[in-house]
Parts: C-alpha cells; structure tokens; sequence
C-alpha cells in the first residue's frame, strides 16, 4: 500500500475571519482576497481580468467594491479580508462605474457582436448584459487593429482584445512558455507574441492553445469557427494551477 | 576616513581659499550651461591663464536658483545673496568680468540681490547649491558633508536617528506627504535580513526641476541623505532610479558615488565601522509612471514599468519582496540637516503640519523662473508676486498649478492661503514634488486642463481600464470643448468621466489625471461654458436651393 508523501513543511497557519459582504455574514481566511470569498458564498461580483489559477492582475477595475471606512473603492481581487470588514458589492456608484468602464472598452475597440465568432460566448458581452449597458456614450475611437492569422490553429484579432493579460498570464505562469506580453504603453498597448513577430513564426509557443481558452472575448479563437461558434473552456485553469501545487 | 580626515579636509580646503584672492563661481546647472555658461566658464578660465594669475579661482558650481536671468556668475562669496552676483554673462564678457576683479563692479551685468528673491528663501536643501563644485568631494565635505553621517554610525544607535527623523516631522517630498519617520520605522521594524532604499529621482512632471537641480548640484548630500537611510532602516544596498533625461545630473551622481565610496563613506566598512552601504544608479527609460514606487520597483527588478495594487506597500513587500524604503531626492537631501542639527530644530521651520522648507520650481508666466527654497507655510502671493517678482508685460495673473499633472490650478482667491499640504490639499491641488507654473489672463484654463491631460495620456502604463480607455477620452472631450464643438452634453459626460478615471484607477497617475479638469473647472467653469456654443449655432440652417435661383 502506498502511502502519499509526507509534508515536509507543514502549511504556515492562517487565521479565520468573519465579515459581512452584502449584509451577508460570511467567515474566510485572512489570505483569501474579497473576489474569492464573495465567489465562495455565491455572491457575484463582476471582473475581467481576474481568472482563478493565475496571479492577481487588478487592472479591469470591474470589480471594485466599497468598504466601510475606506474613503475609495477598492478592487476585490487584490484586497484581502480582514477581521470585521463591512462590504458592498453593488452599489448605485459601483454600477455606475462599472457601467463607464464597460462603455470605455466597447469605445476603445471593435466589439461588433453580430460578426464576432465568441457571440453568444464572450465574457465582456455578458458583462455588458449584467451590468445594464445597452449603449456607449463616449465616441467609438474606431481605431483600426491588425488581425494575425500566421498560426496554423489560431488567430489573434487584436480588435477584440481588452488586454487583461490572461493570455499573457497563462502563458507565462502555466505552460511557462512566456510567449505573450504587452507592447506599447497607454492607448497603444498591445498584446504580442516573442518580440513583435507573427504568432505563426513564434519560437516560443507550444501550440497548447491555453491562451485561446482563457481570452475572454474573440480576439484569439481557434481557426475555423464562424460567427457564434467560438466556445472557450477557461475552467481548466484552476483545476492545472492546483495540481501543479500538489506536486 | 574618520571625524579627524573630514577636519583636516576642511582645513586643506579652506586653506586653499584663503591662499586665492578671488573665487569667481560659474552656474553650471542644466539650465545656466543651456544657455552658455560652459563657454563662460571657459572663456575664464582662459582669462585666468593669460593673466598667469594663480590668486584667482574660477570655479563651476551648481543652480544658483535665479534660473531666468543664466548664465550667472557670482564672485567671492559663499552666499549668492550677499555675492556680487552678475546675470545673463556671454563669453564676450569674460575679459571685462576678469579684470573687474577687485575693482568697480561692471554695472552693465550686475543682478540685483538685495530683492525678495534672495533675500526672501530660506535654504535648507539648497544651502550648498550655487556655492560648492558638485564634482568636489572635498567642496561638500567643506561645507560640512558627510559630518552626520559620520557621527550617526559611530555615535548615534539607529533608534536615536530614527527618531530625529520622526520628531522633525518632515513628510515625503513627492508628492504624497507621508510622515517619513513612520515611513522608515516601519520599513526598520521589518524583521527581514534584506532590506533596499531606493531614491525617486524620477521626475517628470512638466515644469519642475527641483530633484534635477537638487543632484546637479549637491549630489553628495542626496547620498549621505540615503546612507543616514540606509543605517537607520537596516538596509545594504540602495538604488537611485533617475530619468535618463537627466544626463548631467546621472553623470555627477555616478562621479559622487565613485569619490564617496574611494573616501570610504560609501561601500564596504563605511567610516571605518563594520556597516555596508552601496548605492547603483538605474536609469530609467522616460515614462512619467515609473516614478510611481510599485512602477519604480518594478523597472528596477527588469519588468515591465507597471503598478501593482498596494498593499502590500513597499515598507512591506518591495524591491524582490523586501522591505523597501522609496523617498523622493528632496526628502533624502533633508536628512543630513536633520540628523545634524536635530529634528526639533527642523520642526521649528516651516508650521505645525508641514514642517521644514520646500523647493518649488517657479515657471510659466512669471518674471522669476528658478528654483526657490521657501519655509512651508509662505503665502502664495508671497512666491508669486515678491519671490517670483509678479507677471511680466503688466498682464494681470490669472492661476498657478501646483503639483504638475496631478495637482490642480488656483485662482487669485488662493494667493493669501500658506502653502501647506492640507491647505492646499483642501483647495482641490496638492504640493505634489513642487512644480509651479503660473499663468496670466492670456491663458485658456480649458487648453491648460487639455495639455495636461495629454500628458497624462501618452504617460499612461496602459494596465488599467479607466486610466488607459479613460484619459484618451477625457482628452477627446476636452479637445472637443476648446475647439467649440462640444454640446453641454459632453461638459457632463467630462465630469462624469472624471469621477470614474479618480475613483477607479489602479495607481497615482490614473487616479490624479483628472484634477487639473476638475480644479479648472471648480474656479473656471464659465471658460468651459463659453466653449460651449448655443444649439442654434450648432446646426447650420438647411439652405433650400431652386431652380428658379
């Protein structure tokens, strides 16, 4: 009988904490940030760019909570509980910011839903239900961005992209292959595969396809798929984060 | 070296001195060598040599502050308010400054030093700025450099320099004001092996200069300053981040470290005790964010120069997960002072809240630009209209911006406020590092708020949402007001916007971007309303066009 390796270091000792999310009296660990504890007690808050599995962005602002005391809102990903924090989720200032948040990313690029290939499966096309936008008030930037379709099995389309980075994340911190990062700064920030090259002539990439997975719109999609057939499973990534902790 | 070299170095030193008749200082700052004073100092030193004449120095100094009247040369006297100070020099004037030398003045050059500007600052910072050589170690450690230090890491324990700091009540320079004895105690009472300080010279906001001027100058007290740092919080090593714009400044601070560490004050066994201190300058690229301390710390680890979500704050969790101290270079130049005459001494300048002095950097509209060291507390008019001298052309003044882009502009009602952080926190600006830039009636409140909002734009990292997507909007908008095509519609999609970018933003930059739109808009709001034309005119009228015409 086999027996599974003993811990040679036992995990360091966290305290447990009890706070009200919503007027909901939830208890957590002091580790866990406010998003995972809301996640935990079926509390949903909106985000993009956080996804479990990968490290903390805190850079889409979506899930920005109010915390009695606090003068600012804060984002829920990168904020850890503390012993009798007074939270809100959904506020009528929360929405609102979420609201123009969502309308800046619809301005910023091309988001036409009727010929985008994730329709019907796309995270910032749900957040934009959810959330109520049903119009953007800032003008549309209609800026024009490349599409690279080098790869043999997928395509980037950079009009799609809301640069959360996931893509940059996972390829980094889970295949380790470190093929994506960000170019250019402000407005011009740009996702880009090795030093700026055609993702079809990339050194680095293994091809896994993780980055297609967790992107949250159609900016990468498999080769292929037409408009509504693009369906991602970015649930994965928890599940191969974990494992790799067990090992 | 020890308390006796530093003594016989300010013999030898002043000795020299007295051996010479004359000193004649040349500004060698950016500003003053911008407009010639390299070959000035140039074309005296060639007078010196064809005179053979060795009773006569001639000496390249640092800014001696009145930046507007450069190049400047002040002659035989340690102090630029009592020196016999001549402004605006060309080379061709070297030959009559020379032989004026221990005769009449010549008239024609002279700048006046009895006047508010001078007379007026009160020099804690600046106080070796103008009068020693940068470039001399031996210049600094005669005007008693590196003394603090010194007697700090023999005589004093670490607790006690803390606590000068604490009970001098300095607070950050850059901008945000953080007590900085709290600060370090919190990065020393970090239980850590390894722990960092690291200096911000990573200035960039448009109009200031204070930290280039402060390293172009006395490059030797910033270190000492860190090295006081560095003893006191429990730290080894130390990184200056420094624009690389800022060449002249980049190439005397890596001469000052190169001197300090072959005296033994910098480097291994520092003053002849067991401690280490080395300090490595890392130049940054030009972007505006990496002055921000996670952006910095990131840059300096070889990242991507981005914020990160605090906490956890850098006196946690910093440069490679260690405690890291940040401070600006103006509050690391306040510590030899400190720690050397005691922080109850530094409280008693300055008021309550914010004590000691403030460098500003004075520019826009104004007959003084320069650099001016003032006690906080000073009323604005009194920079504006006495130290800076008023508005030139008989304009009337209109508004200063303090803070750079993160600050905020202040009408007329402000100038008898004292300039404090909470005062002018309270206001709707901040002291931020200390650009002031002041503008006449001539200026359109609305293009001041769209130029910095451009600023904010092109220097936005690009992580964040409302920062990124948001300041290119609020620039759009803003663009579309001054060009008189926007509708009252788009006023309130500005403020609008304005809340969302302030509250939500990841880091400083994003969160500060709208304060200039928001304080011109507090004290200026009919500027934008005029912009903003009657629906009448909006629509041109639908000309009917017939045949018969």
């Amino acid at each position: 009988m086999t027996h599974p390796p003993a811990a040679t270091n036992p995990a360091p000792k966290v305290r447990v904490v009890t706070l009200k999310i919503d007027d909901h009296d939830v208890g957590a660990r002091e580790t866990d940030s406010i998003l995972e504890i809301a996640q935990a007690n079926g509390i949903r808050i909106p985000s993009l760019c956080y996804l479990d599995g990968l490290s903390t962005w805190g850079a889409c602002r979506l899930c920005m909570v109010e915390i009695e005391g606090f003068s600012k809102p804060v984002s829920a990903c990168s904020t850890t509980a503390t012993e009798g924090m007074k939270i809100t989720t959904n506020s009528a200032r929360l929405k609102r910011y979420r609201r123009m948040i969502l309308e800046l990313l619809f301005a910023e690029r091309n988001h036409v839903c009727s010929v985008c290939v994730s329709n019907g499966h796309c995270e910032l096309q749900d957040l934009a239900a959810e959330c109520g936008m049903d119009h953007v008030r800032v003008p549309y930037r209609n800026a024009t961005y490349t599409i690279d379709s080098s790869h043999d099995l997928f395509r980037v389309d950079h009009n799609r992209c809301v640069v959360c980075t996931r893509c940059v994340r996972v390829c980094d911190e889970i295949e380790g292959a470190h093929t994506w990062d960000v170019m250019g700064r402000g407005v011009n920030c740009q996702v880009i595969t090795d030093l700026n090259q055609p993702w079809g002539d990339s050194q680095s990439c293994t091809s896994c396809g993780k980055c297609v997975q967790v992107c949250p719109t159609g900016a990468l999609v498999k080769k292929g798929t037409a408009a509504g057939e693009m369906e991602k499973h970015d649930d994965f990534v928890p599940y191969l984060a974990q494992m790799r902790k067990r090992q | 070296m020890n308390l006796e070299d530093l003594a016989d170095i300010t013999e030898a030193v002043a000795a020299a001195a007295e051996s010479r008749r004359h000193c004649v200082r040349v500004c060698m700052a950016a500003s003053c060598q911008s407009c010639g004073s390299g070959e000035v100092l140039e074309g005296l030193q060639t007078q010196a040599k064809q005179n053979a004449d060795d009773g006569v120095c001639i000496k390249p100094v640092g800014c001696m502050g009145l930046c507007s009247a450069g190049p400047l040369v002040s002659v035989d006297s340690d102090q630029p308010a009592t020196a016999l100070l001549y402004q605006d020099v060309t080379v061709d004037d070297t030959e009559d400054l020379y032989h004026s030398l221990g005769d009449q003045p010549v008239e024609r050059l002279r700048c006046r030093t009895d006047v508010p500007f001078f007379a007026r600052q009160q020099k804690v910072v600046l106080e070796n700025s103008g009068i020693i050589d940068p470039e001399q170690i031996d210049d600094y450690i005669a005007a008693g450099g590196y003394r603090s230090l010194m007697r700090a890491v023999t005589e004093m324990s670490r607790e006690e320099v803390l606590r000068e700091v604490k009970e001098s009540g300095l607070r950050g320079r850059g901008g945000g004001g953080y007590p900085a004895g709290l600060k370090w105690a919190t990065v020393a009472m970090a239980p850590e092996p390894h722990k960092y300080v690291i200096c911000n010279a990573d200035e960039g906001d448009p109009g200031a200069f204070m930290d280039r001027a402060v390293l172009e100058s006395d490059p030797h007290r910033v270190l000492e300053g860190m090295a006081l740092a560095g003893y006191a919080v429990g730290a080894e090593h130390a990184y200056i981040y420094i624009r690389a714009e800022y060449p002249l400044a980049v190439e005397r601070l890596k001469t000052a470290i190169k001197q300090a560490t072959k005296k033994g004050l910098l480097g291994r066994r520092i003053c002849e005790t067991a401690l280490s201190f080395e300090v490595e300058v890392r130049l940054g690229a030009g972007a505006f964010v990496c002055g921000e301390e996670t952006a910095l710390m990131a840059s300096i680890e070889g990242r991507r120069g981005q914020p990160r979500p605090r906490p956890p704050y850098p006196a946690e969790e910093g440069l490679w997960k260690c405690p890291t101290l940040i401070n600006n270079v103006e509050t690391l130049a306040n510590i030899p002072a400190i720690v050397g005459k005691g922080g109850a001494w530094f409280k008693s300048i300055g008021t309550e809240n914010s004590t000691g002095t403030k460098v500003f950097a004075l520019a826009g509209r104004i007959a003084n630009s320069g650099l001016i060291e003032v006690p906080m507390g000073i009323p604005l008019r009194e920079i504006v209209h006495e130290i800076g001298g008023g508005i030139p052309d008989g304009r009337r003044f209109k508004a200063v911006q303090t803070g750079g882009p993160s600050g905020g502009c202040l009408p007329e009602q402000f100038l008898d406020m004292p300039v404090e952080y909470d005062t002018l926190r309270s206001a709707g600006s901040i002291m931020g590092s200390g650009g002031m830039i002041v503008m006449d009636e001539t200026s359109s409140m609305v293009d001041v708020a769209r130029y910095f909002m451009e600023f904010c734009m092109d220097e936005s990292c690009g992580k964040c949402v409302p920062c990124r997507a948001g300041t290119v909007q609020l620039y759009g908008l803003l663009d579309k007001i001054a060009d008189g095509e926007a509708t009252p519609s788009d006023l309130e999609l500005l403020e609008e916007l304005c809340d969302v970018v302030q509250a939500t933003s990841l880091c400083g930059l994003g969160q500060t971007a709208p304060n200039p739109v928001l304080s011109t808009l507090r004290y200026f709001r009919h500027e934008y309303e005029e912009k903003l034309r009657p629906e009448s005119e909006r629509m041109p009228r639908m000309q009917i066009v017939t045949l018969d015409d």
